[in-house]
Order: C-alpha cells, then sequence, then structure tokens
C-alpha cells in the first residue's frame, strides 16, 4: 500500500490528475452500470432519464439548507425528489388516467424547470454551477483533494466510491427481492415482497445514484453511462450475475476509454465516456452470439438455406409419385445456385444422391420429403374444409406452412380433417415416415 | 358472511359481493362465489370476461371496489404462505436473464422472507418440482431458449415449489401441446388428491368435464358456479360466451412467433404452435349450439366439433 502510494506521489501531478479523473469515472461507471442494469431489465430506460432531470429541485434545496457543497444533503435532496417524482408520475397515471410515458414526461419536465428556477432565484448563495450538473465536471473535481494515508486525494472519488459501495451493498442484500420483482412483479407481490416497495427503493438508490454520476458525465449524458453498460451487457449473457458484471465491466472501459481519449484529444470527458460506451454498444450489437445483428442476419440465411432445401426435396418426391414434371416444376424454383448449393449440402448429408439423369432422394432424404408432402396436403385439407377456400387458393398457404408444422401439429390438423388420405386435389396424403 | 350449512371448514376461498374495477370501471360485478377445500375448480369464460382479475383479486393484486375476499377463512395477507399463483405466461419478459431453475427458485422466495438467500434445501427442492414437470434436463437453459409448453412447465414447477394449500393458475394449458398438458393434467390430479385445492382458469371447453370437478362460469359477472355436472350446460354457456374466436389470427400468430424465434436447430418450431393454432377453440357464432354438451360425454372428437365451426370464419 505504502509502496502503491510513493510510486503515485512520484508521477507528474498531470499524469496524476489524469489518473484519478479515470478512477472518478470508474467509481461512477459502477454505480450506474449496476442499477441501470436493473433498469434495462426492467423496461424503463425512460425513467433513469426521467430521474436524472427530476433530481434538480432537491440538489438546490439540499445544497441550500446545508449551506455546503458536501454531496451528502444534495444526495439526500436528490433522493427525495427522485421518489416525490417516481411517486407522481404513478398517481398521474393512475388517478389522471394519463399514459405511463405522458405522466413521467409531464412530472420530470415540471421538477427539472422547478430546479432550474431556484438556481436563479437563489443564485447568489447557489454556487451551484449549471454548466457542472448538465456536463459533469470529472476534471477540475481531481483537484479538490483531501489527504488521505499520505495521499492526495479528491473528495469526489471518496463519495462516488462509497455511493458504488452502496449500491453494491444495496444490490447483494436486496439480490432475491430486485430479482423477483423485476422479473415477475406480480407474483413478488403475492409472496410477500412487495413491488411497489422495490420500485421506490430503487428509484431512490437510481436517484442517489445519478446525482453522483453528474459528477462524471453531467445530467445529460448520464443516461448513456446508466443505460448503455446494462444494454451492452444483457446482448452477451443470460445470466443475471454475469450481466451485472459485464456491464460494469464495460461502464469502467467506457469511463477509463472516455477519460484518456478525451485527454488526449483534449476535449471532454463526459462526451468521449458517452462515446466509448456508444461504440461499445455498437460493437456488441453487431457481434453478440445471440443477439447481435450478425448472429441474426446469419440465422436469416440458415432459415431461408432450409427452405430451398425442402423445397428440392420436395419436389423431387413429387417427382417421384408421378406428378406431372410440368406441374412439380411450378413447385418454387430458387435461384439456380441456390439449389445447386442446397444440392450439394444434402447430398453431404446423405439425403439426396446422384442417379441416371439427375438427382434421386436416399432413405433419409425421402422421410423428411414425406412429412413436408404429408404437412402440406394436411393444410390444404384444412383449408379447404374448415375454411371453404377454394381449390386455386390453397397452395401458396400450404407451401408456406409446410415449413412451419411440426409432426406433433400436422397430426393434430389431421384428426380435424373428414378426407384423411387425399388432399383436396385428390393427391394421397402419406403416412408420418417413422423415424 | 356464512354460508348455510357445515361452517366448520372454512371454504378454500370466498368472495363476498366482490366488485373489481380498473380505473372506476367496473369489470367484474357484484360476484359471490365459495371455493370448498380440496377441489379442482375451472374458471370459464371468453376473452375479457375477468378471470385473471377474479384471480388477481383473491390474490390483493388488484383491490376490491366493494365486498370482500376470504383465504381459508381469513385475510388473503395473513394466508399467503398458503397460496401458489400461475399467472399468464404472458406476464412477464422471458428474455430476463435467470434460468429456468432460478425461476423454479422463486417459488421458495416467499418462505425465506427478505433479504435471506435460498439455500441447498430450496435448491433441492427446486430440483424436485422440476423433475415432477419433467424438466430436469433444462434446468440451467436460459428461459427464452425454452418452448412455450417447456416456459408453462417451469411456471407450474415454481408453483409446485410455494408448496401451497391453494392454488390459483391462469390458464396453465395455454399454448402447450396434448403431450404438455396431459403432463401437466397429471400434476394437477396429484395436488388434489393430496388434498390441495385448485382454481384453474381454462380456455378449452372441450375437456372442461373431464378435468374439473366445479366450474365457475363468468362473463364480467358470475354466471354460474358449482358441480361440472349441474353447471355446464348449453344455456350457461350461451349465457356465457356472447361473442366468438377465430382461428385465424391465431394461425398468424404462430407464424409471427414462429419468425421472431427463428429456428436454430433447423426443423422444429416452438410447441406452442402446435397448440395455438389447434382450431379447437373455434367457438360457434351466436346461436349456434354451444360447443360441447355434456351428454356427449366421451363421443369422439369430430362428432363433438361444433355444426357451427366452418361459419365461425370470416
Ligand atoms: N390493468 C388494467 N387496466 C385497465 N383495464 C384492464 C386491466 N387489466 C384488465 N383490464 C380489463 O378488464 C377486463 C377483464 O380483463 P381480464 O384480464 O381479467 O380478462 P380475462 O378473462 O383474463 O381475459 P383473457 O382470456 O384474454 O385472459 C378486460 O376488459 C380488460 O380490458
Ligand atoms: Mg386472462
Amino acid at each position: 500500500m505504502n509502496w502503491l502510494a510513493e510510486q503515485f506521489a512520484a508521477l507528474s501531478p498531470a499524469v496524476q490528475a489524469t489518473l484519478w479523473t479515470v478512477l472518478i469515472a470508474m467509481a461512477a461507471a459502477t454505480s450506474s452500470a449496476l442499477l441501470g442494469s436493473y433498469l434495462v431489465l426492467r423496461r424503463m430506460g425512460l425513467v433513469g432519464d426521467a430521474i436524472s432531470h427530476a433530481v434538480l429541485p432537491g440538489l438546490v434545496v439540499g445544497f441550500l439548507m446545508s449551506g455546503t457543497r458536501e454531496l451528502w444533503p444534495m444526495l439526500l435532496g436528490a433522493a427525495i425528489a427522485g421518489l416525490a417524482m417516481t411517486y407522481l408520475a404513478e398517481w398521474l397515471r393512475r388517478h389522471a388516467q394519463v399514459e405511463a410515458g405522458g405522466a413521467l414526461g409531464v412530472v420530470f419536465t415540471s421538477f427539472f424547470a422547478l430546479g432550474v428556477i431556484l438556481i436563479n432565484l437563489y443564485a447568489s448563495q447557489v454556487d451551484l454551477d449549471p454548466g457542472c450538473v448538465l456536463y459533469g465536471a470529472l476534471g477540475t473535481s481531481a483537484l479538490d483533494t483531501i489527504r488521505i494515508l499520505g495521499l492526495d486525494v479528491p473528495r469526489s472519488f471518496l463519495s462516488l466510491g462509497a455511493v458504488a459501495l452502496l449500491d453494491l451493498a444495496f444490490v447483494a442484500v436486496f439480490w432475491k427481492e430486485l430479482k423477483i420483482s423485476s422479473f415477475d412483479p406480480a407474483l413478488a407481490t403475492t409472496l410477500g415482497i412487495s413491488a411497489i416497495v422495490m420500485n421506490y427503493l430503487l428509484m431512490g438508490s437510481v436517484a442517489v445514484t445519478v446525482v453522483a454520476g453528474f459528477e462524471a458525465v453531467g445530467s445529460i449524458l448520464i443516461i448513456a453511462m446508466l443505460i448503455v453498460p446494462g444494454a451492452t451487457a444483457h446482448l452477451f449473457t443470460d445470466r443475471l450475475a454475469t450481466m451485472l458484471v459485464t456491464a460494469v465491466l464495460v461502464g469502467w472501459i467506457a469511463a477509463a476509454g472516455g477519460c484518456l481519449l478525451a485527454v488526449h484529444f483534449d476535449t471532454s470527458e463526459a462526451g468521449m465516456i458517452s462515446v466509448v460506451a456508444g461504440a461499445e454498444f455498437a460493437l456488441a450489437a453487431l457481434a453478440a452470439p445471440r443477439y447481435g445483428i450478425a448472429a441474426r442476419i446469419l440465422r436469416g440465411f440458415a432459415f431461408a438455406f432450409r427452405i430451398v432445401q425442402e423445397d428440392v426435396l420436395a419436389r423431387l418426391y413429387r417427382l417421384e409419385e408421378g406428378v406431372a414434371v410440368r406441374d412439380a416444376g411450378a413447385l418454387a424454383m430458387h435461384r439456380p445456385a441456390a439449389e445447386r448449393l442446397a444440392r450439394i449440402y444434402l447430398r453431404a448429408r446423405r439425403q439426396l444422391t446422384r442417379a441416371a439423369g439427375g438427382w434421386a432422394l436416399t432413405e433419409r432424404g425421402r422421410a423428411r420429403a414425406q412429412a413436408l408432402v404429408r404437412s402440406h396436403r394436411l393444410w390444404e385439407g384444412y383449408l379447404s374444409e374448415q375454411l371453404r377456400l377454394p381449390l386455386d387458393h390453397l397452395h401458396e398457404a400450404a407451401h408456406r406452412m409446410e415449413h412451419y408444422m411440426t409432426p406433433q401439429f400436422a397430426e393434430k390438423v389431421e384428426e380435424r380433417l373428414v378426407q384423411r388420405d387425399a388432399d383436396p386435389h385428390g393427391r394421397r396424403i402419406p403416412p408420418q415416415p417413422s423415424p | 358472511m356464512s354460508r348455510p350449512g357445515d361452517i366448520q371448514t372454512p371454504p378454500a376461498v370466498e368472495l363476498h359481493d366482490l366488485t373489481v374495477a380498473y380505473h372506476k370501471k367496473p369489470v367484474l360485478w357484484d360476484i359471490d362465489l365459495a371455493i370448498p377445500e380440496g377441489e379442482m375448480v375451472g374458471i370459464i369464460g371468453p376473452n375479457g370476461a375477468g378471470k385473471s382479475t377474479l384471480i388477481k383479486a383473491v390474490l390483493g393484486l388488484v383491490p376490491a371496489a366493494t365486498g370482500w375476499v376470504r383465504v381459508f377463512g381469513e385475510s388473503y395477507a395473513s394466508r399467503r404462505r398458503e397460496v401458489g399463483y400461475v399467472p399468464q405466461r404472458e406476464s412477464v419478459d422471458w428474455d430476463f436473464p435467470v434460468s429456468a431453475l432460478d425461476v423454479v427458485l422463486m417459488g421458495t422466495y416467499g418462505r425465506l422472507g427478505w433479504c435471506r438467500r435460498p439455500g441447498a434445501a430450496e435448491r433441492k427442492q427446486a430440483l424436485g418440482a422440476l423433475e415432477r414437470v419433467g424438466m430436469q434436463d433444462f434446468a440451467r437453459r436460459q428461459i427464452s431458449q425454452l418452448s412455450g409448453g417447456q416456459q408453462q412447465r417451469v411456471f407450474l414447477a415454481r408453483a409446485l415449489a410455494q408448496n401451497a394449500r391453494l392454488y390459483l393458475m391462469d390458464e396453465p394449458f395455454a399454448g402447450v401441446d396434448a403431450a404438455t398438458e396431459t403432463a401437466i393434467v397429471n400434476v394437477l390430479r396429484d395436488l388434489k388428491q393430496q388434498g390441495r385445492t385448485l382454481l384453474v382458469v381454462h380456455h378449452d371447453l372441450q375437456t372442461v368435464e373431464g378435468y374439473f370437478d366445479r366450474v365457475v362460469l363468468v362473463n364480467l359477472r358470475l354466471v354460474a358456479a358449482g358441480p361440472t355436472r349441474e353447471v355446464f350446460t348449453r344455456d350457461n354457456l350461451l349465457a356465457t360466451y356472447g361473442g366468438r374466436l377465430t382461428i385465424l389470427d391465431q394461425a398468424a400468430e404462430t407464424v409471427r412467433r414462429f419468425e421472431d424465434w427463428l429456428p436454430q436447430t433447423g426443423a422444429e418450431p416452438p410447441h406452442s404452435a402446435a397448440r395455438a393454432a389447434a382450431p379447437q377453440r373455434l367457438l360457434s357464432p351466436p346461436g349456434a349450439p354451444p360447443p360441447a354438451q355434456p351428454q356427449h360425454g366421451a363421443a369422439p372428437q369430430a362428432a363433438r366439433r361444433p355444426p357451427g365451426e366452418n361459419h365461425a370464419l370470416p
């Protein structure tokens, strides 16, 4: 510890200041990422934004009443303002029948306006720089230090660190309550874990956290710190604990990366932190294994490819049955390249083989094709018998549906049919192939 | 306040002149109802009839505008440990980052009280509950990667983990295939055998008589309640169902869900598809004979299909 302190003291003041800036931002990121994750899961991103504005009058009143720039009175004021806003918005929604988003909008803008008016009214006593609230003051707050253990520690690092620990304790102590009231508030309430109480506890903590976050990025960009890490983490994981840890890491990277980039380019830390957070999200959205856009596109291709395969198989099956080539050919030809690819793939999967003058189904391929044709014809029968669709309306619909039908569903449909052995065109409905 | 006849054991659920309103607009009017302990009771009614609201009112999730609710003769709050709840599946966000086991563990939270974490005993119990519904192999799976029927089983397992005396279940059979439905029914019958009371919102009129000892028919008001044989009649059903359902939007829904889900493994769409699109929920238009008549008993399915079905579609 001492050794570390000595090393640190040996650094040049500019580097020290930068390091402290990074640490302050990381402390703020810790608490915002933790609580923000819950906001993301509860689909309450807008609420985070609203609270970050609504706490302003609480800050001012806290400041006026304590007369100091100590953080704690302001945090208390903010928490009260945050809770008041939550309560009022809920009340409006309930009793004035204003829709939830609207109620929130009305209340938080009024609160924010009230805060601005208060600052202007008491401008002489409030040395609360509106610019600092809006844009954060990372650079300067690193300079306001007190001496601890032979080290000049910025006050804001201490207070933000304390808030981070507080939030960590909150999440740890109310782990199961937060989990169940976020996932299934109704069940939570019936079990005696009041979802309403949990909501207020969370909102109060968010208000406190948001004020702490002002220091780092200001009220405008706090939403980036609050929501983006959680949203990014959600793309990567499917366990709550992992998600929280990932969110904090994402927040740290944004905080550290943003501060360093800001120093490098000599621009605003708040802006850079948000930019880095946004970049992390974009990257995750593209690359995340399950929910990422890239993965989704791939899956889309996989699905399209499956349809091509199935159409190739079904067409061969119909040809085997002796359906006129002209009719069978009309069945969904895909682009030649796609069909060729599908045939290669199917051959590798041993569902197709080369045969004299073309292709033939293997045992396996025939079973798969038979299930498809069966689904197709059952659905045609269903549409014709139950929906009374004319004959020329059946094929398109069945051709689409066949790709979605499970054997179980096909069986259900069959149970409903009067004519079970042939479709409305008189073609045989094959039985379910044995596996 | 008390019913005539034996009042030695209070009913499992008793509603007295209960009216429930959303935004002052009543959706349930003046319900009087007593559910005796140890029975399996179906709540039947069309969409928007107030079935879920009825259950929520018993659980204290929505306030009563007038009237009162008793659970085992007392207020819900003092009996909550003895009540298990299976909400409608759509009521939660299945993208939530928890595993099936996590969800089942939530059933033990009520017993644990504030701030205590579930321990080894609870985990064992939760695993046991998963096993009872045949889901032990999916314990570690994130819940959005389960099919609709599997999700429903997880919900049921969670209720089992609550180990309650009275179970309130909101459409536990919605969107499950025949096999899952049978599995769920068997679990419910087990529970009944152990003397527990089950109050189950149910939509499939064809299975009502097979499943339930008693039925409660609601549509904004109580139409009838009592032993299935006496109450589940053509006239009562006609009085309960004013509107009709169509299969077409359900089929559209199936396809939409499928595409949201987009296959990862190939050929198998979610099980919910099978059930959601199954035509048996189709109801006859007003005036046509009701879908299921008690005297048909075990008649084959085709014969039970209401004659009006073909015309019920646009
Ligand atoms: N939170 C709510 N706010 C306002 N109205 C509501 C709310 N929940 C339900 N309603 C209304 O109350 C009525 C009864 O709803 P409920 O959910 O109890 O019906 P249900 O019988 O369960 O229907 P379903 O079969 O579709 O589940 C409906 O008209 C519905 O629109
Ligand atoms: Mg309902």
